[in-house]
């Protein structure tokens, strides 16, 4: 059967201070929760298409750390951990949430699941202390597109060579 | 001005507040005077917020759609879990 996928992840920015991301899958919520927290399957899909998880850690319980380590192309290594606050198996996690190349910037992640109909719409609201911490958070976004322009153009430079 | 009110279900000062700073920082433009004024969005004000925002949003789709994968597979074995039954 081949694999369709349900759409693209919505982004919006509801306040100065947040991030909300949106996406649909096609896939009952408590499928969409074991995905998102048994460590072998986070590895497979956490990095996007940016590099490869090399750790991926959960102690699923309140106080219980999470850490995910992603190498990507070209070596570069990128680490993020948290604390679990909240956990309401198959519908709600609350985390907290730092990059660990800018520590003081730690977010509260709230991650959604509600199934209406058999389909899952999985939200995540991030909760910044400050605007500049939030807006430093997408530009690492921003930073990944740019590395994946550069890694392209290193590509077509070699095939030129 | 009263389609927004109706639509928004807000008062009409706040509207016409929110209104003004949307004309201000150029993300609507504003047509006629008086009594019936039309707004219109204007969307390359919103250009470099939406620019800025794809990037992020990209990184995302990416592991969502590689998720999708995770899940399909998943599904399956939950399925054929249950038919051995």
């Amino acid at each position: 059967m081949a694999v369709t996928s349900s759409g693209t992840a919505t982004v919006t920015l509801p306040t100065d201070e947040q991030i909300l991301i949106t996406r649909e899958f096609d896939a009952p919520r408590h499928l969409v929760y074991e995905a998102w927290t048994t460590p072998e399957l986070v590895r497979r899909w956490w990095s996007a298409n940016r590099g490869e998880v090399t750790i991926a850690e959960i102690d699923l319980r309140v106080g219980g750390v999470w850490r995910y380590v992603m190498v990507a192309e070209g070596g570069f290594e990128v680490a993020f951990h948290g604390e679990y606050r909240e956990i309401v198996p198959n519908e709600r996690i609350v985390s907290t949430e730092v990059y660990e190349g800018m520590p003081d910037a730690e977010a509260l992640n709230t991650l959604t699941l509600t199934e209406p109909d058999g389909r899952t719409t999985l939200t995540i609201l991030v909760q910044h202390a400050s605007k500049d911490d939030r807006d430093a958070h997408i530009d690492s976004g921003m930073e990944a597109g740019m590395q994946d322009a550069l890694d392209l153009l290193e590509q077509v430079a070699v095939s030129l060579r | 001005m009263n389609d927004l009110v109706r639509l928004l279900g807000l008062a009409q000062p706040q509207v016409s507040k929110h209104l003004r700073v949307l004309r201000e920082v150029g993300a609507v433009d504003v047509r006629g005077e008086g009594r019936q004024r039309l707004y219109r969005l204007n969307g390359h004000a919103l250009k470099p917020i939406h620019d800025w925002v794809k990037s992020y949003e990209r990184s995302w789709s990416e592991r969502f759609d590689r998720l999708d994968v995770v899940l399909e597979e998943l599904k399956q074995k939950e399925e054929g879990d249950g038919s051995d039954e």
